[in-house]
């Protein structure tokens, strides 16, 4: 957001001026995006979406909450596009008739980071489930979303795997912070919990602290991201032809090429993979 | 100047023996606070003309009863009547008053004159200048209106009162935190008022003040009408017993329990 | 204490730059808290002139409820005004939602009761001393509810700064109706969230001095005036 930074000299004072050149919310082409947090927290959104309005004139407003949240809204008609990664809520969405068509967009993954210290000792494992029991019976901190996000439910799932029942521990070892995954990962720094975290938040994350990754490499950590037009059926509001535009777009070798090119820290943050 | 005593139950008034004479009446006037009863039964007829000074010793319901005359509070019993009319917004428009502690509007002096001005429809700027030059303090008129010394301040406010030509000018104690210069100054004002026609009901503890001003004079003792007779008689020859007290500096007491 | 004093550097480079983006979200947040606040003015003056110069059954009971009022959560605001603009909800044709103008109406129904229950204050006491005055010269209510108002106008304008204080510093509200939208509806109190929970710590810590500048600043000018109102007895 505050990448470019002009080196010339204003007095705050003018902020008078900018306010009233606030450009008025004019009847230009844009659509709404109901996404996550950690798609808009690594920066890939500022990084590709003029892109898409510079070809097609079609603004691209983001809200960044959770999965959960996100397909809330959804259902309610406040957005056009749904961009998320929870793939049987995803299914579920559209099975009841709230999107027309699911399309994968592109993945990443999941990891586990942790501070140096490491209690757990899981330092460098490659198996998720067996990683996250020994979390449990070392009753090391552990701070999860716990906010049916996308990333809170498949650390759901690693736990069922893992045979560990975290209900029983929560507010224990097992603390739920009801947040996002920017806020969860600050709680887990400030506490010294392991946290499951999307590779891309992580990397742009700028307050690690000691924290390194403790556990990747699981196949289980695969992180599918999802792209669904809501559907105009239900809400007639639903800007379809522009919607549609976007998730053409973002599945098609431009935008897809986009995506592959996100670099943070030269790193690649999310990978390409739709199939159309 | 209405003449005539009656005396009847130890009181003693003067009272104007002709209806065209009376101005405004009283009659069975009662007001209470909670289990207080602070005017207690007064009837009274106010002359006409002249200058009626309101006496009595503190807590005797001076106050009280100039603002139950000009219609500021409702009386728990009995009525006050002008004109032979029920007191209303029509007929306190044509009453003015002037209050111990000057009430002015933030604003200057000039805006106070204006404000009441405006409220009778009539708010033309020569009228505004001339009302502040007839109190002398044209030159102020640009400065607030608190700031003003005390003696100013209670000018502008009797300046504002009279800035609609009322019938009738009541005055609570207007000079009662004055120096004698500003006293003088009110009453050099308030004296033109009455030449001009205006009836003025002036209420004092200073005597020297009552003696200068009053054509006659209303004495209450304890929420009653005590006495009312003409300045003269009532300086040099008080019928009541209460009235005797006061104008020779003795401490009032309440004689019996009422 | 990195941070800390990483984030002082961060915020005078920032504010020094002028840095476009941060003066649109300056800009936003004043056009909505601003807006916020008239519109408050607007309600809640007439609201505690009114409460304050009545005399009604159950005063004191407004008095006490308008008066709780004023702590109204700002999340929970934000979640009814949600409810009221979403597409699923009856104001949803209105299409305010993820608007500035959805934000202006969350953060008019937060301080709206802030601006009722102080104005009524201010009012009564004004009311109080000009009341026998009034009445006397038999001003009529509407002429002496303005004369209230504007004679008031100095302490009623501390009070729209209270108001506009609380709309500027939530975010509870806004972030919800709003949706942090990046250059349509992102103010100050949801970009140092969004930072925050970037884990830029520096970077949400230099937003919210430059916000608590831009407040103190407010302020100033806001006591400045005072101070010359009360030098002219006008306050």
């Amino acid at each position: 957001m505050f990448k470019t930074r002009l080196a010339r000299i204003a007095p705050i004072v003018l902020l008078g001026c900018a306010m009233l050149s606030v450009p008025a919310l004019a009847e230009e082409k844009s659509i709404l995006v109901q996404s996550t947090t950690s798609t808009a927290n690594s920066g890939l959104y500022d990084d590709i979406l003029p892109i898409f309005t510079a070809k097609t004139g079609i603004k691209v407003h983001v809200v960044a909450v959770g999965t959960g949240q996100a397909i809330k809204n959804a259902q309610n008609g406040d957005g056009d596009v749904l961009l998320v990664h929870a793939k049987a809520s995803e299914e579920k969405f559209v099975a009841e008739g709230w999107g027309v068509e699911r399309f994968d967009v592109m993945y990443n993954d999941f990891i586990i980071v942790g501070p140096a210290a490491d209690p757990a000792g899981i330092a460098g494992s490659k198996d998720a489930a067996a990683a996250m029991k020994t979390i449990a019976d070392s009753k090391s901190l552990f701070a999860s979303r716990g906010d049916n996000s996308g990333t809170h439910k498949k650390e759901v799932s690693l736990w069922k795997d893992a045979g560990v029942d975290t209900a029983a521990s929560s507010g224990d070892w097992y603390r739920e912070t009801g947040s996002g995954m920017g806020a969860t990962l600050n709680t887990a720094v400030g506490m010294g919990a392991y946290a499951m975290t999307d590779r891309g938040t992580w990397i742009s994350f700028k307050n690690k602290g000691d924290y390194r990754i403790v556990v990747e490499g699981d196949d289980k950590l695969f992180n599918q991201y999802g792209v669904i037009l809501v559907n105009p059926a239900r809400h007639p509001n639903v800007k379809q032809a522009e919607g549609q535009a976007f998730i053409d777009w973002i599945t098609g070798d431009e935008g897809q090429a986009a995506i592959a090119a996100y670099m943070l820290d030269g790193q690649q943050l999310f990978f390409p993979n739709a199939r159309r | 100047m209405p003449d005539g005593t009656t005396v009847s139950q130890g009181r003693t008034w003067a009272a104007p023996t002709d209806e065209s004479e009376c101005l405004g009446e009283a009659v069975g006037l009662v007001y209470r606070s909670g289990d207080r009863t602070l005017i207690d039964g007064i009837d009274l007829q106010i002359p006409r003309a002249g200058r009626t000074v309101v006496m009595g010793a503190n807590g005797a319901g001076k106050s009280l009863l100039l603002r139950l005359l000009h219609g500021l509070l409702l009386p728990s019993a009995g009525h006050v009547r002008w004109g032979g009319r029920p007191l209303d917004d029509a007929l306190r428009q044509q009453q003015a008053m002037v209050f111990q502690r000057p009430v002015l509007l933030r604003r200057s002096v000039a805006a106070n004159i204006r404000f009441v001005l405006k409220l009778r429809g009539r708010a033309d700027q020569a009228r505004v200048d001339a009302t502040l030059d007839e109190v002398g303090l044209a030159a102020h008129a640009h400065q607030p209106a608190r700031l003003l010394s005390g003696g100013e301040q209670q000018r502008l406010a009797l300046a504002r009162a009279l800035a609609t030509d009322p019938q009738v000018l009541f005055l609570d104690e207007p000079t009662a935190s004055l120096d004698p210069a500003s006293t003088a100054a009110i009453e050099t004002i308030v004296n033109r008022a009455h030449a001009r026609g205006t009836k003025i009901m002036f209420v004092t503890h200073d005597l020297g003040q009552a003696r200068r001003l009053a054509d006659d004079v209303i004495f209450l003792h304890y929420g009653q009408l005590a006495e009312q007779s003409p300045a003269q008689r009532f300086f040099d020859d008080p019928v009541s017993q209460a009235a005797r007290d006061y104008l020779d500096g003795r401490l009032v007491i309440r004689k019996s329990s009422k | 204490m990195q941070d800390f004093s990483a984030s002082f550097g961060l915020a005078f480079q920032l504010v020094l730059a002028a840095d476009p983006d941060l003066l649109e979200i300056i800009a936003l947040s004043l056009k909505v808290s601003l807006s916020a606040v008239a519109i408050a003015c607007l309600i809640g003056l007439p609201v505690g002139t009114a409460i304050a110069m009545g005399r009604f059954r159950g005063r004191t009971a407004t008095i006490i409820l308008l008066n709780a009022l004023m702590g109204l959560p700002p999340v929970v605001v934000g979640l009814l005004i949600y409810l009221l603009l979403s597409n699923a909800g009856p104001l949803g044709w209105m299409r305010l939602l993820y608007t500035p103008g959805a934000m202006i109406i969350a953060q008019a129904v937060l301080i709206t009761p802030i601006v009722a229950a102080l104005s009524r204050e201010v009012v009564e006491q004004l009311h109080c001393e000009y009341a026998e005055q009034f009445r006397s010269l038999s001003v009529p209510r509407s002429s002496a509810a303005a004369a209230l108002l504007w004679d008031a106008r100095y302490s009623l304008l501390t009070v729209a700064l209270a108001g506009f204080g609380r709309a500027v510093a939530e975010v509870g509200a806004v972030i919800i109706v709003g949706g942090n939208i990046d250059h349509l509806t992102r103010v100050m109190t949801t970009a140092i969230a969004l930072e925050t929970s970037k884990g830029d710590l520096a970077l949400a810590l230099a937003l919210g001095i430059v916000l608590i500048t831009l407040a103190l600043s407010v302020n100033a000018a806001v006591m400045a005036l005072r101070l010359t109102a009360t030098r002219y007895a006008y306050a």
